[in-house]
């Protein structure tokens, strides 16, 4: 029983990680359409903003967090304003320009930082450990699960109960009209993509401390939060929470009866024969066409 | 138009004249070789600047430059500069051969210092075969290879085990836990481990593989824990070892009572890791930074007065400085006019030198190299407490692992 416990735990745990990484592209890839491959580079500069204001101001994780997720959220608005708006309806041009950048920034940064793996210490009041339901459970991955809970919970709220997230909604269904009506297209989609730039620093900020910080750590991220965007159901917000923790429990079950090569595997390999049957992810949400 | 039978013999007589003048190397055996000339010695340094294995690569590159300007600003090798040419493979091993052929054909350079993985190693290697080159390859590795165009100056399983896995036997107990990377290297070193095991009556528990840049190790602590073993041995390399040391220390494992004992484990990735994940741990190895010995404070100095005083030195960025001592001590030896890559592998077989982490010397048979084990463990402070320090040199043996195999100033000799 407590092998099952500690298990489902692990599982919450990694599908927490997969969450906190997604969510920002659950808003850049789910619902403005744009498939982001320097997302994995966005997580990368929150860890290395992480590192940079612990290394320069001596400032703590948890305090850094606001300035992290303004910073990175700025440099996805510039990314948006100066690259991306100019290539409004040009997917193909858009995965090669965002692909170009993620590669431009991992240089910049080593040059900048250094290619070194880098250090981000954790917060010391989350460094022990805890009992829970009789199994011993980091702290800090505690902290990691509640933090993606309420990003999500965050994210939900301005998509569905702000204006803002309305207006973004009327142009992801119809931009034209949406524009006929008023609404400054242009602003909201800088606004936000912004949004999702911040949400992948913060994310990666907050997994520094468990993994190693390093100006090609995002390569993986992005593989993984694609995969969860596109299982969960590419417009749905609660699909990508869901896929989160599916993949999480599933894979960390492979990796503990298995091992971790057998999961990745087999996770990969259930996503193509659910996506060859099921295009439209778990979760589907109706749009009117 | 009519081709005549005396158009045919004279224009076939012109060609092949034209075709032995003009490639000289049909005909003259290693015309081509590369070799000194016009007072300087080209010399490739092949570490990848970019890529993932930049990371470590890096101080790879920076320890072998270092060695090279210090033997230039004491005067070179008989008054000849030592000219580094240096190349990004770009952690690529297609374009380490590349690279390797350019070094070699193009730039005409009588030895070549590069690689850490054993895929880049193993990518190069026909490019030195076939052009009669030397490799010189710095990184610790799984053995099993004899080949004639490689100086090996990191340590077999055997220098990294013979002593480790006794005194872990006898200090924390038989249940032994192997985790390692997916690829060769810990298979191979997993695989000596074993026998290891069997001989000194030691156990394994479980066997593990995890993916490259895997970061993802809960479960794998799941494992740990319900198995638990008095010993994890680690081969896990690259960043992953990070985020296994960090998660680890997150779990609130202890490593009082579940030790792990890395073979890969350096001061760069603790310093990567943080000293309160590291703390605790061991590692085998040849070389540690913290090693008391007039030429490693020369060396440790040296190198934080050229890159950075925040910079660490590490296993094998000491054997990249040593090597180049080698290189010099061969060269040394040889006329200018004689100074080819084969000539240089006759003159460095048996050659000694003091390297930071005590006197080394190349065994003649294998090419490898004689050198000090030593286990540490990890303090909290980033550096390591040397436990234990052999008493004596160690034989490099590339075949340990594999009784009735035995590698030879003839090549691979395969008893039965």
């Amino acid at each position: 029983m407590d092998q099952f416990i500690q298990q489902f735990l692990t599982g919450l745990s990694i599908g927490s990680i997969l969450l906190l990484v997604a969510i920002g592209l659950s808003i850049i890839y789910g619902a403005m359409g744009i498939i982001n491959l320097a997302h994995g580079e966005f997580v990368m500069l929150g860890a290395y903003t992480a590192w940079f204001l612990q290394v320069q101001f001596g400032m703590g994780l948890l305090t850094s967090l606001v300035p992290i997720f303004i910073l990175v959220a700025a440099f996805g608005w510039l990314i948006e304003r100066f690259v991306l708006s100019f290539l409004n309806n040009r997917p193909l041009d858009t995965i090669l320009a965002t692909w170009g950048v993620g590669i431009m920034l991992q240089q910049a940064v080593r040059l900048t930082a250094g290619g070194e793996l880098r250090y981000v210490k954790m917060p010391e009041i989350l460094s022990n450990s805890a009992d829970v339901l009789g199994v011993q459970i980091s702290l800090y991955r505690i902290f990691l699960l509640a933090a993606s809970l309420v990003l999500f919970a965050a994210t939900w709220l301005l998509m569905n109960r702000t204006t803002v997230g309305m207006k973004l909604r009327a142009i992801i269904q119809d931009r034209s009209v949406a524009a006929s009506f008023g609404v400054n297209a242009r602003r909201i989609y800088g606004l936000t993509f912004a949004y999702g730039a911040g949400l992948a620093g913060l994310a990666g900020a907050l997994v520094s401390p468990l993994k190693s910080v390093s100006p090609e750590m995002g390569t993986g991220y992005v593989i993984d939060a694609f995969m969860v965007v596109v299982l969960g159901g590419v417009q749905s917000l609660v699909g990508t929470v869901a896929s989160a923790f599916v993949l999480g429990e599933l894979s960390g079950v492979i990796a503990f009866l298995q091992n971790d090569t057998v999961a990745k595997a087999t996770v990969l390999l259930a996503i193509v024969v659910l996506i060859r049957f099921r295009p439209q992810g778990m979760f589907a949400t109706r749009v009117r066409a | 138009m009519k081709l005549t039978r005396r158009q045919l013999i004279r224009n076939t007589a012109a060609f092949g004249a034209f075709a032995s003048a003009g490639f000289p190397h049909i005909w003259i055996k290693n015309a081509d070789l590369a070799s000194a000339a016009a007072g300087e010695i080209k010399v490739g340094v092949l570490f990848s600047l970019t890529g993932t294995t930049a990371i470590i690569e890096e101080s790879l590159n920076k320890a072998t430059l270092l060695a090279i300007e210090e033997i230039n600003a004491s005067g070179g090798i008989k008054g000849m500069k030592i000219v580094p040419v240096v190349e990004d493979p770009a952690s690529d091993p297609a374009t380490f051969a590349d690279k390797a052929r350019k070094l070699v054909v193009g730039d005409k350079c009588v030895s070549v210092f590069g690689s850490y993985t054993s895929a880049s190693r193993k990518a190069v290697l026909p490019v030195f075969e076939r052009q009669h080159n030397l490799y010189w390859y710095p990184t610790l590795y799984e053995g099993r290879e004899c080949s004639k165009n490689v100086i090996y100056t990191g340590a077999v399983p055997n220098q990294q085990q013979d002593e480790f896995i006794p005194w872990l036997i006898n200090k924390f107990g038989k249940k032994f836990y192997l985790i390692g990377s997916n690829y060769i290297y810990p298979k191979e070193e997993n695989n000596y481990c074993k026998k290891l095991l069997q001989k000194y009556g030691g156990e394994v528990v479980a066997e593990e593989y995890v993916p490259l840049g895997h970061s993802e190790f809960s479960s794998v602590i799941n494992k740990f824990k319900s198995t638990q073993p008095n010993v994890i041995f680690s081969t896990v390399v690259g960043d992953s070892v990070v985020a296994l040391h960090r998660q680890y220390h997150a779990a609130g494992l202890d490593p009082e009572k579940m030790p792990m004992a890395s073979l890969t484990t350096s001061e760069n990735e603790v310093a990567a890791m943080g000293g309160e994940a590291a703390a605790g741990h061991f590692t085998s190895a040849p070389y540690f930074m913290v090693y008391k010995s007039p030429e490693n404070e020369k060396f440790v100095a040296a190198y934080k007065k050229r890159w950075g005083a925040d910079k660490v030195t590490h296993f094998v960025s000491e054997a990249c400085y040593f090597q180049i001592h080698l290189f010099k001590q061969a060269v040394e030896k040889l006329a200018v006019s004689d100074i080819t890559p084969p000539n240089i592998r006759d003159a460095v077989k048996g050659q000694e030198t003091l390297a930071p982490q005590g006197k080394v010397r190349i065994e003649p048979d294998n090419l490898h190299t004689w050198l000090w084990p030593k286990i540490a463990q990890a303090q909290s402070d980033g550096q390591f407490k040397i436990l234990v320090q052999a008493k004596d040199w160690l034989k490099p043996l590339p075949y340990a692992a594999y009784p009735g195999q035995v590698c030879s100033e003839k090549g691979l000799v395969v008893q039965n």
